[in-house]
């Protein structure tokens, strides 16, 4: 990897770990999670995490939008960025850097939830390793769109409580999306199911890894990265 | 190296700086001095490629900054004004992280380490979070994170503020003695600061440069002028008379116990003998009477009124 995105990448991850940010995110993401997924779980009685599936995107909303609004908000406010933007650095590498921080903090917290897997494993019968793996990659796949929304919306303020607003706005929007289209026209129904966050979530979900899928989800990080990175270069336009 | 050409940067209908130009050779101490808003610090910002010009050229080295700004930022050191520090980090590991985005790793970071270290007097503090330090060591530790990689230009935007006196003196006698073999380029809006740092001055106002020369050179050029100040007590209007017609350039006015008399005149047409025995020989009193050089300070305010 390039060496200013891991310099970038170790600072950001370590800060998360000398505030009680990351602390305070894995356990209470961890309790959450937990909670919902085990409440159904003993109920239900089927051999899978459906319920943690459908339970963690909506986890999501909050958290990611949370664990992103510092990534340049905080900067800003704080006149650090005009330290990072003279060092010799490029824009997106400063922009991955912290992205894939945010990513990594995610990836744990996901790890997390692993538990619940081994709770499976001693109680049920019949399970679809299969399943288990697309469901676990869409839960990141998502957690990767949320996350590079948020670092965008974290790129457009100083003020991290602002940034963490519009962050969940935006996500939430791209969660909602297929589930509006009732009130969409026809004709724009097929697009805005497209770009719908869950749409894509429910196929993998399902076991199927559809490069369509994927494209999906790497074209809108590349959007929203290619968006932070433009947010940075906007103070030069002035 | 640092040439300027035309510069000229407008934040919307703003003119923050308006083209000026001056050019400043290794080895220089200079002092960018100018009242608060004046166009200092958007100055150093294009400087260092945090903003672009709206129009003008920078050289900085022979790097262009339109095109180059990458290569200059790697061989300028920024210590922005009011200092922004990571306050969670240790300084260790600040220190190591600005070294290692400017490519210095290993044996060499312990080197580079160890100059900072013993050059900013951080020695008790290499070990404690930034937010711990007190102000005068957040501007050192600010301070060797724009030195870490020894570059061979530093630009610092307001280096002393709010620092005590004697942080103030270790900070100038630093400044000096990176300005042997850097060129150093230091703003203020402190006086006392620039004259007794640097070796040239140059003044901004309004976005235009005012004034450009070495301190001496400045002091000649706008402040060659001695003010007596003088209080007398007798005079009568005749003597007043005689004393106007010695003195052309005498402004006497008369208050409720005594004169107040004020005369300027050039350095080397020194007076005061003059206007001595003439108080003798009138059998006047003299209750104070005093001298004013220029300073600095006349000159700024002058130039930026």
């Amino acid at each position: 990897m390039n060496k200013n995105i891991l310099n970038i990448f170790k600072k950001e991850f370590n800060s998360y770990f000398t505030s009680p940010m990351a602390y305070i995110f894995l356990v209470v993401f961890a309790l959450v999670s937990g909670y919902f997924f085990s409440n159904t779980f003993f109920l239900i009685g089927q051999s899978d995490l459906r319920a943690l599936f459908n339970i963690v995107p909506m986890v999501y909303l909050f958290f990611i939008p949370a664990i992103t609004m510092g990534l340049i908000a905080k900067e800003k406010n704080l006149g650090t960025m005009e330290v990072m933007c003279t060092l010799p650095i490029k824009e997106y590498e400063l922009v991955l850097g912290k992205y894939l921080a945010a990513l990594s903090l995610l990836f744990i917290g996901l790890l997390f939830t692993v538990v619940h897997i081994i709770t499976l494993t001693n109680f049920g019968t019949n399970i679809d390793y299969g399943a288990l793996f697309t469901g676990y990659l869409g839960l990141f796949f998502a957690g990767a769109v949320y996350a590079a929304i948020g670092t965008f919306a974290s790129s457009l303020f100083d003020n991290q409580v602002v940034a963490f607003i519009i962050g969940v706005f935006i996500v939430l929007m791209f969660f909602l999306f297929d589930k509006l289209l009732i009130f969409v026209p026809s004709f724009m129904a097929g697009f805005i199911q497209y770009i719908s966050v869950d749409y894509h979530l429910s196929n993998i979900a399902r076991g199927v890894i559809d490069s369509r899928n994927i494209i999906y989800f790497f074209s809108i990080i590349g959007l929203f990265l290619f968006a932070t990175v433009q947010a940075l270069n906007s103070r030069k336009w002035k | 190296m640092i040439e300027v050409k035309k510069l000229t940067k407008n934040y919307g209908d703003v003119k923050a700086v308006q083209s000026i130009d001056f050019k400043i050779n290794h080895g220089e101490v200079v002092g960018f001095l100018g009242a608060n808003g004046a166009g200092k610090s958007t100055t150093l910002k294009i400087l260092t490629g945090y903003l672009t010009p709206t129009s003008g050229d920078v050289v900085v080295d022979g790097y262009n900054i339109q095109n180059d700004f990458h290569e200059i930022k790697k061989i300028v050191g920024y210590l922005p004004e009011s200092n922004p520090l990571y306050h969670d980090m240790y300084v260790y590991d600040l220190l190591k992280f600005t070294a290692n985005i400017r490519n210095i790793f290993g044996s060499d970071f312990k080197n580079a380490l160890d100059m900072v270290v013993e050059q900013c007097g951080l020695k008790e503090v290499v070990h404690k979070r930034v937010g711990e330090c007190s102000k005068g060591f957040k501007q050192r530790v600010g301070l060797a994170c724009a030195m870490i990689h020894d570059p061979k230009i530093l630009i610092l935007d307001e280096p002393v503020t709010g620092l005590d006196p004697n942080q103030i003196i270790e900070i100038r006698q630093l400044i000096k003695k990176l300005g042997k073999e850097k060129l150093v380029l230091m703003s203020s809006h402190i006086l006392q600061e620039i004259e007794a740092t640097v070796s040239r001055i140059i003044i901004i106002d309004h976005g235009k440069i005012v004034a450009d020369g070495t301190t001496k050179k400045l002091m000649n050029q706008f402040m060659g002028n001695v003010k007596l100040s003088l209080e007398v007590v007798g005079f009568t209007d005749a003597k007043l008379t005689k004393f106007q017609d010695t003195f052309k350039k005498a402004k006497v006015k008369k208050l409720k116990d005594y004169y107040k008399v004020n005369i300027e005149y050039k350095k080397k047409d020194d007076m005061r003998l003059d206007v001595f025995n003439f108080i003798v020989k009138n059998k006047l009193s003299l209750l104070e009477m005093s001298t004013q050089t220029a300073n600095l300070e006349d000159i700024f305010r002058k130039l930026t009124k």
